[in-house]
């Protein structure tokens, strides 16, 4: 990877940032990078993680959205309450896709919203009594709940309330695990401090208290971390694995029960996919349980048959001899759908912003339809994301952290991209700048992209975006 | 309608001072208002004769919503016709008491409860300004006048100083003003001295001395204040006194609070710290 993009990257980042007053540009120009892919001197690092600048429009998150939104909703057969005033819950309700198999409100409830629906008398006088209720309640209206998780929401961080005794004395009564999670929105300065509230919970209320459910170990044992099946696309990495020899005990957090969750100290290997949202248990397994971890990508053929082989190295010669079969029987399918898509896609530019992962994993699944990222960013990556996407992108790229909605518009118009990727947010603004736009949170309603099964409908998802004629017939579209 | 905050150390004798005082008012034919700020609920108690069992909060609770009080259930008439609200909340440890004091003064307004026939409104805030919510009766178009209760101990006069602190925040963002100190004798030595200087020092007044007396706890037994209880008591005499300085009163300052070591200093001129 080593190719170069004509931008005059830093030029461009500078006359956009000559609209903000001295001091914002000043700390904005820190997050905004010409890519080096060679440079590792901490001259071409970017900043990141940090508070975002009042007054221009962030993206991001927050705790709550990390916890609940992200790390645990997806857990299928727990009860997770939104703990504290409706809408918190109530506007981020089934924004994910986390697919899941199960009967909803029986022994699924990854699509439901409960919530403790705090009133003016809840904060005065203190919510754990109505949450000892909900909890009960819980219990008796979904007996097959597993579990239950208290997800805060700020008043709950404001008024004090001990849910960590609610919790201790509900699972004694209750005889299953109530866990609380301490992810008031106000705390940290975007969705990422949730993320790692979410992994500490899951250690200290699940790891060594809740009986996992596997019954045998085998020497082939993994477990997917941090996959969301949005889209079902856990399910399409779970069947290469499962075809390479392996046997997944869990895949993490979708479409997962509590059971399978408690067989995190099991496998032999853990496989991560999403490393900013998991890498904290990951981290926590290694020293502790002394199990190996490692990063993979299922993102379009060329990083699915790198990380097949990085994957399978780490076990036998058999393995190592089924994954190059693998590779081998899904190769024409690939070379098809490449053969058919490229010729449309070839030489198209993208332009990404999403969140941890994806602004850097997703980007050999367009080099392999022939498209190229001149632009990419997350909303709250750190410096080790970022060092993560140094390499991934060409030369002169241009990668932003934490951008206004000012600066990608900006970007857009200067860089006048074939497409546009990134979330609902984003979505109508670019629709009315007249660009091709897809949304890579929740693979707008579509998916899944992961794996064999995901590439040919992220193709198909691709052209139809950039090839659709009716941005053609938009008016007012600078060409 | 002037509204005044008495704020002051806990246990300082906020509300018997302030109950007593407004007996006197309305004694002298003003009509008065007290709103009691405090989730213990006590700040009407020897007005009433007993102590509120209707504050807004807790009928809040039992109906499950403010929006389902009637301001006639939670406002009741007391001796000579003193009306009296009680914030009410939390039990100690739990909550948002401070989140209560709001939600109780919005409902008072939003209900009316402010008529321009009332002369005076009192808030009897409890012990310190912790939150936001405590101040709530001194911020915009409520309460503009305050007044501190203390005695001669350290710790009520450094309570003072630190309230000060937060009438100085909305003295400069609001219309908030200091009308004075008002000592209530614990019987220490050079009392008086003392806290004249500190009012000084504050850059206040001392408005009134009010001597230790035992008939206070004997009409406070009684559930009543010294004024309606004996009434030719000297002690009552001195209440009315009080309430004339404050109806008449219009001397309102914006504060000095004093930094901790002079503080010090002063505590150490009258003897405090040999």
């Amino acid at each position: 990877m080593s190719k170069i993009i004509g931008l005059d990257t830093n030029k461009l980042i500078d006359d956009v940032l000559k609209a903000y007053p001295e001091k914002t540009a000043k700390e904005r120009r820190k997050h905004l990078l010409q890519n080096d892919p060679e440079c590792t001197s901490s001259t071409c690092q970017l900043k990141s993680n940090v508070k975002s600048r009042p007054g221009v429009m962030t993206s991001r998150g927050c705790a709550y959205a990390g916890s609940k939104g992200v790390v645990w909703g997806p857990i299928k057969d727990m009860v997770h309450i939104s703990h504290g005033p409706v809408g918190c819950g109530q506007y981020s309700w089934w924004s994910r896709r986390n697919y899941a198999v199960g009967i909803t409100g029986i022994n699924s409830f990854v699509a439901m919203h409960i919530t403790s629906d705090f009133q003016e008398n809840d904060i005065v006088f203190g919510g754990d009594k109505k949450l000892e209720q909900l909890i009960r309640e819980i219990k008796e209206m979904f007996p097959l709940a597993k579990g239950i998780t208290i997800q805060c929401e700020c008043p709950v961080g404001l008024i004090g309330d001990d849910i960590e005794s609610v919790a201790r004395n509900m699972t004694k009564e209750l005889g299953i695990p109530v866990i609380p999670v301490r992810c008031e929105g106000f705390r940290g300065i975007s969705q990422s401090l949730g993320h790692h509230i979410a992994n500490d919970s899951i250690r200290d209320w699940v790891l060594g208290k809740v009986k996992g459910s596997l019954k045998k170990s085998t020497s082939y044992d993994v477990i997917i971390l941090g996959d969301y099946n949005i889209g079902g696309e856990a399910w399409s990495s779970r069947k290469i694995l499962e075809e390479m020899g392996l046997r997944v005990i869990a895949q993490i957090p979708g479409d997962c029960t509590l059971g399978e969750l408690a067989n995190l100290p099991k496998p032999r290997l853990i496989l991560v996919h999403c490393y900013r949202s998991t890498n904290y248990l990951a981290r926590y397994l290694e020293e502790t349980y002394d199990i190996p971890w490692l990063e993979y990508n299922f993102f379009g053929p060329t990083k699915i048959y790198e990380s097949i082989r990085k994957i399978a190295q780490k076990f036998d010669e058999k393995i190592i001899e089924r994954g190059e079969k693998v590779i081998e029987k899904y190769k024409p399918i690939m070379d098809a759908v490449i053969e058919k898509y490229r010729p449309r896609l070839e030489g198209k530019r993208v332009m990404l912003y999403v969140g941890g992962l994806r602004p850097r994993h997703i980007v050999g699944a367009y080099e392999d339809l022939g498209m190229v990222v001149v632009a990419t960013g997350y909303e709250f990556a750190h410096r080790d994301d970022y060092e993560r996407t140094y390499k991934e992108l060409p030369k002169n790229a241009l990668i932003y952290d934490d951008p206004s909605h000012y600066e990608l518009e900006k970007f857009a118009e200067a860089l006048k991209p074939d497409l546009v990727g990134s979330g609902i947010k984003e979505k109508y603004v670019y629709h009315k700048m007249g660009m091709p736009f897809r949304q890579m949170h929740s693979w707008d309603y579509s998916g899944p992209y992961h794996g064999f099964d995901g590439f040919p409908v992220f193709a198909r998802d691709m052209d139809m975006a950039v090839n659709n004629p009716s941005w053609k017939l938009i008016k007012g579209r600078k060409k | 309608m002037r509204q005044i905050a008495i704020y002051g150390k806990g246990g300082i004798g906020k509300s018997t001072t302030t109950q007593n005082t407004v007996a006197a008012l309305a004694e002298a034919g003003y009509r008065c208002m007290i709103v009691g700020c405090d989730p213990k609920a006590d700040a009407t108690r020897l007005i009433l004769h007993r102590k509120s069992q209707a504050t807004v909060m807790d009928l809040a609770r039992e109906k499950g919503a403010v929006e389902e009080l009637e301001l006639d259930e939670v406002l009741l008439d007391g001796f000579k016709g003193v009306k009296c609200v009680e914030s009410g909340g939390p039990e100690p440890g739990v909550g948002c008491a401070g989140r209560g004091v709001i939600t109780a003064i919005n409902f008072l307004e939003e209900n009316g409860a402010y008529t321009p026939d009332l002369d005076f409104v009192f808030y009897d805030v409890l012990g310190d300004v912790v939150c936001g919510g405590f101040a709530m009766p001194i911020r915009e178009g409520k309460a503009k006048e305050i007044y501190i209760v203390t005695s001669g101990e350290m710790m009520a006069i450094y309570a003072a100083n630190n309230i000060s602190r937060g009438i100085l925040k909305y003295a400069q963002s609001g219309g908030v003003r200091l009308g004075g100190i008002i000592c209530n004798s614990r019987k220490v030595e050079k009392e008086y001295e003392l806290v004249s200087e500190f009012a000084e020092r504050l850059g206040t007044q001392l408005l009134h001395f009010i001597p230790r007396d035992n008939i206070v706890q004997k009409a406070e037994l009684n559930r009543m204040t010294v004024v309606e209880y004996s009434p030719d008591h000297p002690q009552a005499d001195e209440y009315r006194a009080l309430a004339k300085k404050m109806a008449e009163n219009r001397n309102l300052y914006i504060p000095t609070p004093l930094t901790m070591d002079e503080l010090e200093e002063l505590l150490e001129k009258y003897g405090f710290l040999d």
